[in-house]
Formats: structure tokens, C-alpha cells, sequence
């Protein structure tokens, strides 16, 4: 198993991060890597079990499926059902909490998988730096 | 339950922060509140189970417990067993993250506790400014290389030399603050002028009770430190009002209600709360139970009356109060099932007339409850243990029974669920003992009852362990060790 963690420290209170990353259905209005996104079967992006299918700059489409939504710890878990990236088994978790001196907040996003090894430093940065991190980068200057 | 969750960045790799932070005997290299630290009994600092022992730069004393230490996780919990503060039940959680965008470190502080209402903003402002941010700030500090600012010694307590006692100096114990027993000091007190309906007493001794305990930790808000504490005494009236009618100088009297002061040599006190004591009870032995006595008596004639056709659970049926309800439920004919600790206590519960008995560190208090009656249950319960007891006693308690709340010395009862006692049809009632005995017509009513019941033989009245006034603290430690057989009473010629 191979385990991606980034995390960060952004400049603005938990609730207003929050409401912004919960939703589902949201990766294009924070992201600057996926350009469209839709729910299939016409599911409530907070419905358990409800499968994101959206598209990156590239053209790729990745399908996930969101496996666990807590607004009480302000997390969310999903797997990649299809992708192009090799991975299997991969299910990741992005999670938010307080830092209540200077009412920030800290994100820290985690994905563990099954790849072949020769593809594994290739998918920890591609997952850590180019997923996680340069998403984390612009809701820092998002919030800036 | 409150809770306080601060956090912060701090600005060094988390493996260095853990490597602080773990340290449970570190606290007074960093914390500004802290002066010294170690810890007991020559444990290494990462002991699951050892406690630490801080001198604060107030200097008074803290200890805390490790109660938990996960390296895989970079947290650790403690618990809080002295403290200068009423924070019950404190137990607090540090928690590290790493923040890999910088290589900082998340640290998370936080506690529950369960403070007096009356002074709940206060400590929790208290712990949220005084403990986490200024510890958040100090560690700032600490990883920035910034010089550490010299902390204030420690001072050092002044001997304890009691004032001499002399008859014309009235001396008593005030309580400076609230805390442990530390807190109790000897000293001269200055004494009211006696009202018209007002006598002075010369006490003789002073009954020690565990509501005198509450008043000294906070825990009950009957005393805003410094403040005399006690409930009861006995001693021989010395002057009267203009308006005091069936009193003299010379009477032998005694009293247990509130306003609290009662540990102290002489004392005013209006003359409608005193009660003339019944010759065959020496003034130790009325000391260690007019308190118990009255509350036994109204609990077993008002809050719930006591007959042939019940079946009556009394709890720390050892305990002062306990003891007095097993031979009074008893002489009144009811079926008592009593629970204690161990096999002697219980042993002594039979010979006060317990028909059967409990040892609920061995067994299932509600299940035995239950075997005895047919799967019935009590359908009286008194239980003055509290925390550890209550949720078993409203499962023991039979179809339209009532469980009696009258104590706490287990802790506080907690949250139930009111809706759950339909199914039983149960009544619960937490009499408080000023609303009992807080008029003179309830002093006379209780006190008859148990002045009656003793005459009577109903009740064995045994002589409580005797403690110079002075000593106080040590009397106070003793009932809460529960190293006491009976009750524990101050005498104020030592």
C-alpha cells in the first residue's frame, strides 16, 4: 500500500473552507485541473455512495465515488472507481480542522493505493504535488 | 460537560515538537505557569499511569495523571487528580499533525471537564488563556530560539505556626481558596456581635461532613474564598439576645444547617436552629451525626416513607448516612438490601440489620438486586454515591419504584434519560438538605425523629474519630479516603 499526506495551513476560517470543499460536485469551482463535473444517475452530491464523473485540462475522465461526508468532523472520503492513472484500491480522504489562533484552518488530504512499483515515486508526486497540493495552492490564494 | 479546543501552527517539523511534547516531565521547561516538575514514584516520563507533579509559579500544586501516549498518532492524554481549581473531571488531549506545505506542525489542546456552574466562564477562560494560549505562545518561543524568559521561584510557603489558642481569641479554619486540603489554614477569627434573637456558642466539637469537602474544592458554590466551612456542631451556650427566650447561658446545644462556619471555637447562630441535646449523646458523638442523623430522618419519613412492604437498596450502606438508614429502615420494618465495598463493611450492614448484602466491586449491583427480589427490583433506592452507582440504581429499581439522589461522593450523577423512566413508571428525587432542614419547624420535626430513634434503640450511635480543629485538613482527608469507620468530628480545645 502507498500512502500520499499533504497538508496546509489556509488563511481563513473553517466553515468558509469547509463550504466550499464538501461539495461533491465541486472540484471545477476550486480546482484548476478539472474543467467539468456532473453526478451520475441525478444523485444529491451529498447522497453516500453518489459517483462524480468529471474531466481534467487533458481530456481524461476520472469516475469516483464518495464513500463517507461528515459536516460534524468536516471530512470526506471516496474511492476512484476508473481512471487512467494506474492506481488500484485507491481511496483518499480530505479533511479539515480548526486552528482556532488566527481563526485559520488546516487541510490535509491522504490517499492510499496499490500501484506497480516501478509507477510509484511517478504517482506520489503526480498525486501529492500535482492532485493535492496545487489544489491546496489555489484555495490558498483563493483566501489570500 | 465543557469543552475547550484551542490550536495553533508551530513553526518546526512535528518530529521536533513530539519530541517535546511527549516528554510528560517536560511541561516546566516551557510552560510560564509551571515552575517545577517530576514525576512520582520514579517513573520514566512516557509511564502510561504516572503522575506529574507541578509547583506552579502561585505556588501551588497540580498533579496529573498520563493516561494515555501514542507515538503512532503523536497524541497523549492526562487527567487532572489535584488541582487548586475545581475543574472535575478534567481530562485534556494534546494532538500533533504534521503541515507538510512548510514542514510546521498542527497542535491541537483540549480538554472536558465539568466546572460549578457559578464559576464556569471563569475557568473556562481560565484554561483557554491562561493554560493553552499561553503554552501555544511559550512554545512559539521555544522553537523560534527566542531567550526564554526566567520564571518567578516558587515562594516558599511561611512555616505553619498556629497562633497560640488562648480563651479569648476565638480561632477557626478558613478556606483561602478553593483546592485540596492545603487550603484549609488555622487562624484567629473575629466573631459577630450577637443579634436579639441570636446566641454565642462555645463549640465543643465540629462535625466534618463531605459537603464541607465540596465548599473547600468549589465544587458546591456555598463559600467565596476566604470563608469559614462546616455544617455541624455541638457546644454550651456563653451569651444571649435581648430577644432569646428558652436558651441560658450554660445550655448544651447543637445544630447542622446551613449557613455554613461551623469550624471555628465560638460561633453566633440564631437561636431557632439550635437544637438541646438528649443526655445519653456525649457532645463528640452528636457532633459526628446530627448532619447524618437529620438526613437520614428526612429522607426515610418525607422524601420517601419507609414501611413493612418495602424492599429498600441503600448504598454505601458502610458510609456515615448509610449505616443510619440500614438500622432505621430496618426498625421499620422494611426488607433492606445493602451494597459496599468489601467483605468487613458488609459485615457490618448485617449486623445493623441488612438482610442481605451486595459487594459491588465483585458483583453486578442490579443483577444481584434483581436475583434477590424475584426479578422484581427495590422499590426504594437511596443512593448517595452518585456517578458511579446511578445509572444501575434506576435499572435496579422495581415498576413504580423511586430512587433517592442524596449524594455525590462518587461525583457528580450526570445526564439520564427522563424519557426511559416511563417504562418503569419510576420517581426520582434529589432532595437537598437545606431545603429540608432550613427552618426551625424541620430542625425540630428532624431532629425529634432522631432524637426519638435513638432513645428508642432503634439507632447505635458509635463515637467518631476525634481530630484537633487544628488538624482539620487531616480529618477531611481521611473521610475522603473513606479510611473512616464511622465519622470524623474536630475537637476545639486541640
Amino acid at each position: 500500500m502507498t500512502r500520499v499526506y499533504i497538508s496546509t495551513v489556509l488563511p481563513a476560517p473553517v466553515t468558509s473552507v469547509w463550504r466550499i470543499v464538501r461539495n461533491f460536485n465541486g472540484l471545477p469551482d476550486w480546482t484548476p485541473f478539472v474543467t467539468a463535473s456532473r453526478i451520475e444517475g441525478g444523485m444529491h452530491p451529498d447522497q453516500i455512495g453518489c459517483i462524480r464523473n468529471f474531466q481534467l485540462g487533458n481530456g481524461d475522465t476520472i469516475r469516483e465515488q464518495l464513500l463517507a461526508l461528515s459536516d460534524y468532523d468536516m471530512s470526506c472520503t471516496y474511492s476512484i472507481l476508473e481512471s487512467g492513472m494506474g492506481v488500484r484500491d485507491y481511496i483518499a480522504t480530505l479533511a479539515l480542522i480548526p486552528v482556532t489562533d488566527g481563526n485559520r484552518t488546516f487541510a490535509s488530504w491522504e490517499a492510499n493505493f496499490d500501484c506497480d512499483p516501478q509507477a510509484e515515486s511517478g504517482l506520489i508526486d503526480q498525486i501529492g504535488q500535482g492532485v493535492f497540493q496545487t489544489a491546496f495552492d489555489a484555495l490558498n490564494k483563493r483566501f489570500s | 460537560m465543557d469543552t475547550v479546543r484551542e490550536s495553533t501552527v508551530i513553526d518546526a517539523p512535528v518530529g521536533a515538537v513530539w519530541a517535546l511534547l511527549r516528554d510528560f516531565n517536560s511541561h516546566d521547561r516551557w510552560h510560564p505557569a509551571i515552575a517545577s516538575s517530576r514525576i512520582e514514584d520514579g517513573l520514566a516520563s512516557q509511564t502510561v499511569g504516572g503522575v506529574r507533579y507541578f509547583s506552579l509559579t502561585d505556588g501551588s500544586i497540580l498533579r496529573e495523571q498520563l493516561i494515555s501516549c501514542s507515538d503512532r498518532d503523536m497524541s497523549l492524554r492526562y487527567c487532572l487528580l489535584d488541582s487548586p481549581l475545581p475543574l472535575m473531571g478534567y481530562v485534556a488531549e494534546m494532538c500533533l499533525r504534521p503541515v507538510t506545505d512548510g514542514d510546521r506542525t498542527l497542535l491541537e489542546w483540549s480538554s472536558t471537564f465539568d466546572p460549578p456552574a457559578p464559576e464556569r466562564n471563569r475557568l473556562i477562560a481560565l484554561v483557554r488563556d491562561e493554560i493553552y494560549r499561553a503554552g501555544f505562545s511559550a512554545l512559539h518561543d521555544w522553537f523560534s530560539g527566542a531567550p526564554q524568559p526566567v520564571k518567578p521561584v516558587a515562594p516558599s510557603k511561611p512555616p505553619s505556626v498556629p497562633p497560640k489558642n488562648s480563651s479569648q481569641t476565638p480561632m477557626g479554619i478558613v478556606i483561602q481558596r478553593h483546592g485540596g486540603p492545603d487550603v484549609l489554614s488555622f487562624q484567629p477569627i473575629e466573631l459577630p456581635p450577637v443579634g436579639p434573637n441570636e446566641v454565642r456558642l462555645h463549640q465543643t466539637y465540629v462535625g466534618v461532613n463531605f459537603i464541607d469537602i465540596h465548599c473547600r474544592t468549589g465544587h458546591f458554590d456555598l463559600i467565596d474564598p476566604p470563608g469559614i466551612p462546616g455544617m455541624e456542631a455541638v457546644g454550651i451556650v456563653t451569651n444571649v439576645g435581648t430577644e432569646v427566650s428558652d436558651l441560658r447561658p450554660g445550655d448544651r446545644v447543637g445544630y447542622a444547617c446551613a449557613p455554613v462556619g461551623a469550624y471555628c471555637t465560638d460561633r453566633v447562630m440564631p437561636e431557632s436552629m439550635l437544637v438541646r441535646l438528649p443526655d445519653r449523646l456525649s457532645d463528640d458523638q452528636a457532633a459526628g451525626t446530627l448532619l447524618k442523623g437529620m438526613t437520614a430522618s428526612f429522607l426515610l419519613y418525607d422524601v420517601q416513607p419507609v414501611g413493612p412492604d418495602d424492599i429498600v437498596l441503600i448504598h454505601a450502606a458502610s458510609g456515615g448516612v448509610g449505616q443510619l438508614l440500614v438500622q432505621w429502615a430496618t426498625a421499620l420494618g422494611a426488607r433492606v438490601i445493602a451494597t459496599a465495598s468489601s467483605a468487613e463493611k458488609l459485615e457490618m450492614a448485617l449486623s445493623n440489620g441488612a438482610d442481605c448484602t451486595i459487594n459491588y466491586r465483585q458483583e453486578d449491583f442490579v443483577a444481584a438486586t434483581l436475583d434477590l427480589t424475584d426479578g422484581l427490583g427495590a422499590n426504594v433506592i437511596f443512593d448517595g454515591v452518585g456517578q458511579s452507582t446511578l445509572q444501575g440504581s434506576l435499572e435496579a429499581a422495581a415498576i413504580r419504584g423511586h430512587v433517592v439522589s442524596f449524594g455525590e461522593a462518587s461525583g457528580p450523577p450526570g445526564h439520564h434519560d427522563l424519557g426511559r423512566m416511563s417504562s418503569k413508571s419510576l420517581r426520582f428525587s434529589r432532595p437537598n438538605y437545606g431545603h429540608y432542614v432550613g427552618s426551625a419547624a424541620q430542625v425540630e420535626r428532624y431532629s425529634r425523629l432522631l432524637f426519638e430513634a435513638i432513645s428508642s434503640g432503634k439507632l447505635r450511635i458509635p463515637s467518631p474519630e476525634i481530630y484537633p480543629l487544628s488538624k482539620a485538613a487531616d480529618a477531611q482527608s481521611a473521610l475522603e479516603a473513606r479510611s473512616l469507620t464511622w465519622s470524623a468530628v474536630l475537637d476545639t480545645s486541640g
